[in-house]
């Protein structure tokens, strides 16, 4: 039987290889940012004192980490994100990177982001870090994501680990202070996704992933993410008690928690009319906007007592 | 007159590989260079005066 053979060199020629800006867009650069936000409110906002180099670092590492986690679920989704408007452009769907290459390359920068982290800063914010990329990947991407609808529910405390890793950072210690950064985070997860999910249904829908108004529909996630903002605002107070905010923060707090408040009611009461949808946009917005604006007001309110002393 | 044509492609193909390795080989020089700067730097900031304090 003849046999085609390739060689190396015949392979690497058809695939040109992705250029430094492809791997850039692997390391997902927009929730990187986010990333290094809130882990900054979380190094700032811990107690004691940081070397700003290490600071400097430890921020490094956990964005560089964050990234690392999503160049593998670049590569484990790229079958589904080919099937997606919202990802068919990612490097890999695109056939500039191969899934292999995005593979080592999230492998690589995981092990070395850890590794720095732990050898320069701490360990047990190494340690967060290696569990925040091993949920995201593993439990999130590779068991939960096409299993269930409660998927970012779960999977929604990677995304909600970088200021607990950034306050182990400064601290090497994990407080309440720092779960409650965590609870914030992870009850705002929730509504956040189901509101984009709503108005990209048919994209989850398409690709079988059971999103919850897929599997449950609209009308039970608009009740969901009402609950999930209620739950959210009720911790957001939180911090005023613990200390972690202060006047400001208490302001912001219920000011912002009123208008997140205020959406999910109006998304819910919108039921299946045509403006539903909007409500949803106006509320994925919004909750952007939310998250930002109190983990600013943290980070100020403790960025002026850092400097006042 | 095909030929030429087709030559022509592969070549800019060529050119386009050869110039997306060489950013891929300078992107990771880079972050070589700057892992060597990052952890001298880290090592000079854990050690602080205490060199110049050791007991003799």
């Amino acid at each position: 039987m003849a046999e085609t053979t390739v060689s190396y060199d015949e392979a690497r020629a058809e695939h040109p290889g992705g250029a430094v800006g492809d791997y850039i867009a692997l390391l997902k650069p927009r929730v990187m940012s986010l990333v290094i936000f809130t882990a900054l409110t979380g190094l700032l906002a811990a107690p004691g004192p940081l070397h700003p180099f290490m600071a400097i670092v430890a921020l490094l590492a956990i964005a560089v980490g964050a990234g690392a986690s999503g160049a593998l679920n670049m590569w484990w989704d790229a079958d589904i994100d080919a099937r997606m408007e919202r990802t068919q452009s990612r490097p890999i769907p695109q056939g500039r990177v191969t899934p292999e290459e995005a593979a080592t390359f999230g492998l690589v920068l995981s092990i070395g982001s850890v590794i720095t982290l732990g050898v320069i800063v701490d360990w047990l914010a190494a340690a967060l870090l290696a569990l925040t990329i091993a949920f995201y990947v593993v439990v999130y991407t590779m068991w939960l994501k096409r299993w269930t609808p409660q998927n970012i529910v779960i999977g929604g405390a990677a995304g909600a680990f970088p200021p607990m890793i950034g306050w182990a950072a400064t601290t090497g210690t994990v407080s309440i202070d720092s779960v409650l950064l965590f609870l914030i985070i992870f009850l705002w997860t929730p509504p956040h996704f189901w509101a984009l999910a709503l108005v990209r249904s048919d994209d989850y829908s398409r690709v079988g992933v059971p999103m919850l108004p897929v599997v449950a529909g609209a009308a039970e996630t608009r009740r969901q993410i009402l609950l999930y903002s209620v739950l959210l605002v009720g911790v957001s107070l939180a911090p005023l008690w613990t200390g972690l905010g202060g006047v400001a923060y208490g302001v912001a707090a219920v000011a912002l928690g009123a208008g997140f408040l205020a959406l999910a009611c109006r998304l819910w009461a919108a039921g299946d009319a045509p403006h539903g949808a909007r409500r949803a946009r106006q509320l994925f917005g919004y909750s952007i906007l939310y998250l930002f604006l109190l983990f600013a007001v943290i980070l100020g309110e403790h960025a002026i007592q850092r400097i006042v002393g | 007159m095909c030929e030429p044509k087709g030559n022509g492609l592969a070549q800019s193909d060529e050119k386009e590989r050869k110039r997306r390795q060489r950013g891929r080989s300078i992107a990771i020089a880079l972050v070589l260079g700057a892992l060597v700067v990052l952890f001298y730097a880290a090592t000079i900031v854990r050690l602080g005066g205490n060199v110049a304090k050791r007991a003799m």
